[in-house]
């Protein structure tokens, strides 16, 4: 017996039941209730908290609490059906450590201090010190020195409102979600490939399709319930039906896999090629020729784009860091990257300057041809040595499988479809891995068809109703529109009833940018919105030591007490899914709304409300005048006169512009829809909440939310984006957008069921997304100016993307790979789940896995305490050599959502370049034995 | 006389002292030793009474565990008092590699031998503790739900409990993924009936002797081989001695046959 | 600082082997106790069993002989420590166990020191010879050959006692407390003087051992002293009568009479088993 190991582990274990104890207690309100029976109980329907499977469920309401919740039978998604996390739905409200009041760190005197203790005060106290210290940095740094971290959980008028009030009220982009996280990577791929955002594909798909091929994404823990009905698909048809896994790590996705491929991190950007590879030069009889030259151009980009990491010479990169950070200015090729890039003319211990880091996105036409050349080096040797992830299969083994792979992908008349998730998003070449999706699907003409494409899943239940429609990043505005377009800016400045030239041309800071500008002092007001950045992003320690110890003020809107909230400076207590009208956009873009279920707990209100009462707090005189931008020469201009024609005065409140104009007004409440129902933000309710003057809240006397859903939705209509009313969605199940005439669509771009490709009158496909549709042309070397533009009007591109190493990989002192990620029963940072006490004691806490050849060799055993060591920190954990994910030899899996085991600190802040969304899935450490 | 009526007394009295004495400690303590249902540390005998039998009730097991699983048994547990014992609900057992509770017995209660397979040194897989059984009706995955959080918790994952695939009818577009126990490599360390999401587990472990049934001699299974071994294991003689007297006695009984 | 020493004294004063016993009975205690709850090496286990320094084994050699008599060998490390221990109370000799390890005697004397302040008088109409214990040990041996297992282990108080201790009391208080409230009102010392066969089973053992009160008649004042504090009193026949050594295997050697002897006539000595041989 290891002293060590004892001391920890029971430490551990009583620290795991004093916490259990402390939480039991809540699933008993849950409890004391469902006994009186069935009477007075209400049904209404909803939808699940939690992933971006986007499941129907029912929620039971008694005595203004929630009851239970059933899956909703009607649900098309999930017909009745939940995961543990939906069971589990009823559940999530009532943890008894639920932030109820507004609380601010304070000094013995009542007044704001960094370093002071969080005590409860009004919200009004609130409103007040959160008002003087934006308008401190505003006033100090300009509309960039604030920011919000947003999210893809908010609902859809929340994440309106938020945008609003940030680009068009205080003229800032530093609005950017936890999405960014998770699915930016598709987006540009999105973007880039289409012009237009969201998956053409829908979840029928499955039902549809014989092959369904999961790409990094472990669909049987982080999508159950597409996952069950991937299962009945392969159930249906066993023999012809096939599940294919490509995994970094066996994991339960391959429980059900005819084939499970486990592959070296990053390799994905050669597999893909190799298939390619295969299709041009092996079997091009494959190539459906008809849909590549009616449909879609061939293009590439530049490689020199670095790792979306800071530059080593930035004084807060400590010297282990830049052992790797060294890589954002130039980089010596490895042996695959001299074969992978010699197309561009370099060798093995080329060094390759990174000079297009301020430009990763642009690309350029080619042609065939050229894209061939490209694809050269990609046979089966090379990619099948390059590619293997695990040391004990042999590599005639791995070679078959490839094989296999490939020709269940040219198998003519074979329905493919591959989703992905976090694996291909989360890759410092994530945007270039989305775009090989759709290369191969293109080439075979497998692409937005039933049962044919490549779908991107997402993870958040609105990461594509909010995040991405919305625009709630840095960079967008609703409906695919950008900042940085002027004729976007005016279109939304019209339905904003703001000034011409308000709106901020430049794009602002994305997550990590946030994160590293308060580092840097550039931004000293930040505002946490449904997500907790502080614990969800990598290489964590900076920001932690950032929030705590630098000159800014860092306000939570938050639910329950979790790393975020504890390092910021006011907590304000928010409402939860429940306790507000909302709508969520799901994966398969199915827009569900659902109504005020229960009155908040406490003083708790919902985002939307803090965003309107904080409107109040600012008079135009003080936002539109003339701001300085840093990157801006006259910096924004000055709409004051504008505003004075539109008929505003200096001393209108952005509230009065923004939400309660005469538009809003039109909406009215009571409303027939609402009747009988709660709405918080627009009646009040019963706790007659002291608002945010010091008075009762009695309401906003109009129906807010559908006022600001209708607002929104004028952005997508005959933009490709059209949403239903609000109140035609009161009434449904959710409906797929883009919806045209009450009708929704199933497969987007295809003229059978899509009415804007069949308007296009392109052929039986029409990629009619607007962005990015004048690109130049040229050669795989790059542009030639005298070629001109190319314009492709309803055309696709297929990328040409070489393999390339990521900026970290096991050496000598950091010998293992690590890959994070999720579990089932635990929802991100587990704020909510773990205050379930099921769930938390299915899964208390978080593992490492590591291969027990691995775990010998460091002397460790099943159970042992190690230290899990990067160049950026450490954390301890308990190893696990068996159990759910069976890693390979030089790989470890940590999932985060536990902060007692918080990852983050270890992993590495690099990004793609192009999407900016973080690499959470690969950087290296060194494991050894914790000694107390 | 009245020192040999004395003795006679005392012979008495003594006797008297054992015998009922003896008797109402001896029924007590047999009773005691009977508990069929508890769970016993790894490398215990299959029989209780054995290792009721063997324990020295020291309690090394249960302070070299390094995760609190083992409880000392003290009066009203219904267990024989100082005996280790697991509630798996509360804290199911972790299996460590090194399975120090068997390692450290100093009785031979807990024995490594009983954990050694042909060939193959001692490992805590080839415990058997118990086994799980699944309440099908509170199980929520027979339900539908995908939850199969069992599944996932359980060390020997694929081989003691494997996910059975089933085509939901209802909604024929969705499977149940159902969690089925194999007897076989399940070893009863309980971390199912831990992790179970339910109010009180659908998942539980029972003692081997109490959840596991017995096949007779009688029949072999014709498409194992191995089944044969079953034979050996248990022989019964065949008795065919009896005479014609039972077959004789129904032939020739009076009752009215019509 | 002069009234601390005198308190020390006064404290010392006719209690030096109590004293020391309890800081015996206790450190054991504590060891075991540390063993469990906080990982020690010491001593793991309890006074059934244990590792000792985290190599060498112990073991209760009653509880190994009723083991071996119901049917099972238990394994080398059993017999090794059974050995170990049997031999060591063997050559100590007398009950050392029970005075000077077992904590079930801290308990039976606070039962008698509390019956002393609460004047409770000996007035049971149950009047135990102090021979039942040897009846309750042959019956422990015969019960464990008839059911198949340690027949006195699966009741012992005294195992519950220390169990109850060292890995937390649950159920166990009631046993407790009934044998505390069986020596403090019912029968006088009655466990450890009369039915306790652990006792029984160390008398017979410790018969022959090394250490022994040794009694001096010339300087004893026949102050009956010693007769008062002796849980085994029927021990002490020879004081005042001659000099000689306490030779009964039931003497606890506790020392009590040693501590209360104000005459030094009663002393402990080491060399009763080599006059014992040499009186052979």
């Amino acid at each position: 017996m290891n002293q060590t190991r004892r001391e920890f582990i029971k430490s551990s274990a009583v620290v795991a039941a004093a916490t259990s104890v402390g939480i039991s207690s809540l699933p008993n309100t849950v409890k004391a209730f469902a006994a009186k029976g069935e009477g007075g109980w209400l049904w209404d329907k909803s939808v699940c908290r939690f992933c971006g499977t986007g499941c129907g469920i029912m929620i039971a309401t008694k005595n203004d609490k929630i009851v239970a919740v059933k899956g909703d039978p009607l649900s098309p998604v999930n017909k009745g059906l939940n995961c543990i996390k939906g069971y589990f739905n009823a559940k999530i409200m009532y943890g008894e450590d639920r932030l109820k009041k507004p609380l601010l760190r304070m000094d013995s005197n009542g007044n704001f201090s960094k370093k002071g203790k969080f005590k409860p005060v009004s919200w009004k106290r609130a409103f007040d010190e959160m008002e003087k210290q934006m308008k401190k940095s505003l006033d100090e740094l300009g509309p960039t020195g604030i920011a919000v971290f947003s999210s893809g959980q908010y609902t859809v008028m929340e994440g309106y409102a938020a945008v609003k009030l940030i680009k068009g009220g205080l003229r800032s982009n530093n609005i950017d979600p936890n999405a960014r996280h998770c699915m930016a990577s598709a987006v540009v791929g999105f973007i880039q490939t289409f012009g237009i955002d969201e998956p053409a594909g829908t979840y029928d798909d499955i039902e549809l399709t014989d092959t369904v091929v999961s790409w990094g994404a472990n669909m049987s823990e982080m999508h159950p319930i597409l996952w069950s009905r991937v299962t009945e698909r392969k159930l249906s048809d066993p023999k012809k039906v096939k599940v294919i896994n490509l995994t970094t790590f066996t994991n339960r996705t391959s429980d059900l896999a005819d084939i499970e491929i486990v592959f070296k991190p990053h390799t994905d950007l050669a597999l893909w090629n190799y298939i390619a590879h295969e299709i041009v030069y092996n079997n091009p009889k494959a190539i459906d020729w008809d849909y590549v030259n009616n449909h879609t151009v061939f293009a590439t980009g530049p490689v020199d784009i670095g790792y979306g990491m800071r530059k080593p010479d930035h004084p807060k990169n400590t010297e282990l860091e830049k052992e790797t950070v060294r890589l954002e200015v130039e980089k010596e090729l490895s042996e695959a990257e001299g074969t992978t890039l010699s197309y561009l003319g370099y060798k093995k211990g080329d060094t390759l300057k990174m000079n297009n880091t301020k430009k990763p996105v642009k690309h350029w036409a080619i042609s065939f041809e050229e894209f061939k050349k490209g694809l050269k080096p990609y046979n089966l040797d090379f990619v099948a040595r390059l590619s293997k992830g695990d040391d004990s299969e042999s590599l005639e083994s791995f070679k078959k499988k490839l094989k296999t792979l490939a020709k269940l992908y040219m198998e003519k008349g074979r329905k493919v479809t591959s989703f992905w998730t976090m694996g291909m998003n989360q890759h410092t070449r994530g945007s270039w891995v989305n775009e090989q999706a759709y290369m191969v699907h293109f080439l075979l003409g497998k692409q937005a068809k039933p049962g044919d494409g490549a779908f991107s899943l997402t993870g958040q239940p609105s990461a594509c109703g909010t995040a991405r429609e919305v625009g709630t990043f840095a960079h967008r505005l609703p409906a695919d529109l950008v900042v940085a377009n002027p004729k976007h800016r005016k279109f939304t400045e019209e339905i904003w009833k703001i000034p011409d030239g308000t709106l901020n041309p430049k794009v602002g800071s994305h997550l990590m940018k946030i994160h590293r500008d308060i580092e840097d002092g550039k931004i000293k007001f930040a505002w946490i919105n449904v997500c907790n950045p502080y614990h969800n992003s990598a290489n964590a320690n900076h920001w932690l030591k950032a929030a705590r110890e630098m000159d800014n003020f860092i306000v939570c809107s938050e639910v329950y007490p979790g790393i975020s909230a504890k390092v910021s400076d006011l907590i304000l207590p928010t409402a939860m899914i429940y306790e507000k009208w909302g709508a969520y956009g799901n994966a398969e873009r199915r827009t569900q709304h659902w109504k005020q279920q229960v009155t908040p707990v406490g003083d708790a209100m919902s985002d939307t409300w803090q965003f309107v009462e904080l409107a109040k707090r600012f008079k135009l005189k003080e936002v539109w005048g003339a701001k300085n931008i840093p990157g801006i020469k006259d910096g924004l201009p000055d709409v004051m006169d504008k505003a004075r024609e539109m008929g505003y005065n200096d001393d209108t409140t952005l509230y009065e512009v923004l939400y309660e104009n005469d538009e809003a007004k039109g909406y009215p409440w009571p409303d027939p829809i609402g009747e009988g129902r709660l709405n918080s933000e627009s009646e009040g309710d019963k706790r007659k909440v002291s608002g945010s003057d010091g008075k009762e809240f009695k309401g906003y006397g109009f129906f807010i939310q559908k006022y600001l859903w209708e607002e929104y939705r004028r952005f997508g209509l005959g933009h490709e984006h059209d949403l239903d009313s609000f109140d035609a969605y009161q009434k449904n199940r959710g409906l797929k957008w883009p919806v045209i005439d009450g009708k929704e669509t199933l497969w987007r771009f295809n003229s059978k069921y899509d009415s804007y490709a069949k308007k296009a009158g392109a052929g039986d496909f029409a990629f009619y997304g607007k962005a990015l549709k004048a690109i130049g042309q040229g050669t795989l070397k790059g542009p030639i100016a005298s070629k001109g533009k190319l314009k492709l009007p309803n055309k696709a591109k297929i990328f040409f993307r070489p393999y390339m190493d990521p900026p970290e990989m096991p050496d000598k002192q950091y010998p293992l790979w690590l890959c994070t990620g999720r579990v089932l029963e635990h929802w991100h940072s587990g704020t909510m789940t773990m205050r379930v006490p099921e769930l938390y004691r299915a899964v208390p806490e978080a593992l490492c896995s590591i291969h027990p050849a691995d775990a010998k060799a460091l002397n460790l055993i099943d159970g042992d305490s190690v230290w899990i060591e990067s160049r950026r920190g450490k954390v301890k954990a308990h190893i696990e050599t068996r159990g759910r994910n069976r890693v390979p030899t030089g790989l470890v899996y940590v999932p985060w959502f536990d902060e007692k085991v918080f990852i983050n600190k270890v992993c590495l802040d690099a990004t793609c370049p192009m999407s900016k969304e973080t690499d959470f899935k690969k950087c290296t450490v060194k494991i050894y034995k914790a000694e107390s | 006389m009245t020192s040999r009526r004395k003795a006679i007394e005392n012979i008495f009295k003594t006797s008297t002292f054992m015998g009922f004495g003896g008797l109402l400690w001896g029924s007590s303590a047999d009773e005691a030793a009977n508990t069929e249902f508890t769970l016993r540390p790894p490398g215990a005998s299959q029989k209780d009474r054995d290792f009721v039998q063997a324990c020295i009730k020291c309690g090394t097991c249960v302070e070299v565990c390094p995760y609190d699983t083992l409880e000392l048994a003290t009066p009203g547990d219904g267990k024989v008092v100082g005996t280790p014992y697991f509630h798996p609900r509360e804290i199911p057992c972790y299996m460590c590699t090194d399975i120090p509770c068997t390692n450290n017995c100093p009785s031979g209660a807990l024995d490594l031998k009983r954990l050694e397979k042909e060939n193959e040194p001692a490992s805590i897989n080839n415990s058997q503790m118990g086994i799980a059984s699944i309440h099908k009706e509170t199980c929520i995955a027979f339900w539908g739900i995908r939850c199969d959080a069992c599944y996932r918790a359980c060390p020997l994952i694929g081989k003691a409990l494997t996910i059975e695939r089933k085509i939901n009818e209802r909604t024929e577009q969705h499977a149940y993924l159902l969690p089925i126990v194999n007897g076989d490599f399940c070893t009863g360390c309980g971390i199912c009936e831990h992790v179970c999401v339910v109010e009180e587990s659908a998942i539980y472990v029972l003692p081997l002797s109490a959840a596991t049934g017995r096949v007779g001699n009688h029949y072999v299974k014709g498409w194992d081989k191995e089944d044969e071994k079953r034979m050996k294991l248990n022989n019964t003689e065949v008795d065919d001695s009896k005479d014609i007297n039972s077959g004789l006695e129904y032939l020739n009984s009076d009752e009215e046959l019509y | 600082m002069r009234n601390c020493i005198n308190v020390l004294q006064a404290l010392f004063k006719n209690r030096k082997y109590l004293l020391l016993r309890r800081v015996s009975q206790l450190s054991i205690l504590f060891l075991f106790f540390g063993g469990n709850y906080f990982g020690w090496k010491v001593l793991i286990g309890n006074y059934s069993s244990a590792i000792l320094l985290d190599e060498i084994f112990l073991s209760d050699p009653f509880a190994t002989l009723q083991i071996l008599v119901s049917g099972f060998v238990g394994a080398a490390n059993l017999f090794i420590g059974a050995a170990i221990v049997l031999l060591f109370y063997a050559i100590i000799g007398g009950r050392v166990f029970c005075s000077w390890v077992c904590p079930v005697n801290m308990l039976s004397d606070f039962s008698l020191w509390l019956r002393e302040k609460m004047r409770i008088k000996d007035k049971s109409k149950i009047i135990l010879s102090k021979n039942v214990r040897y009846y309750i040990l042959a019956l422990s041996f015969i019960l464990s050959a008839i059911i198949g297992i340690a027949a006195f282990e699966i009741i012992s108080p005294i195992s519950i006692f220390h169990r109850a201790i060292i890995f937390g009391v649950g159920g166990s208080w009631s046993v407790i407390l009934a044998l505390f409230f069986f020596e403090l009102t019912i029968v006088k010392n009655g466990w450890c003087g009369y039915i306790c066969p652990l006792g029984a089973f160390y008398s017979i053992v410790g018969k022959y051992g090394l250490l022994k009160v040794y009694h001096e008649k010339e300087k004893c004042t026949l102050c009956n002293k010693c007769f008062d504090v002796c849980p085994e009193d029927q021990v002490l026949s020879i004081i005042g009568k001659k000099d000689g050594y306490i030779k009964s295997g039931e003497c606890t050697n506790c020392a009590q009479c040693i501590d209360v002897c104000d005459d030094d006539a009663l002393k402990f000595s080491i060399n009763y088993f080599k006059n014992n041989l040499n009186n052979r």
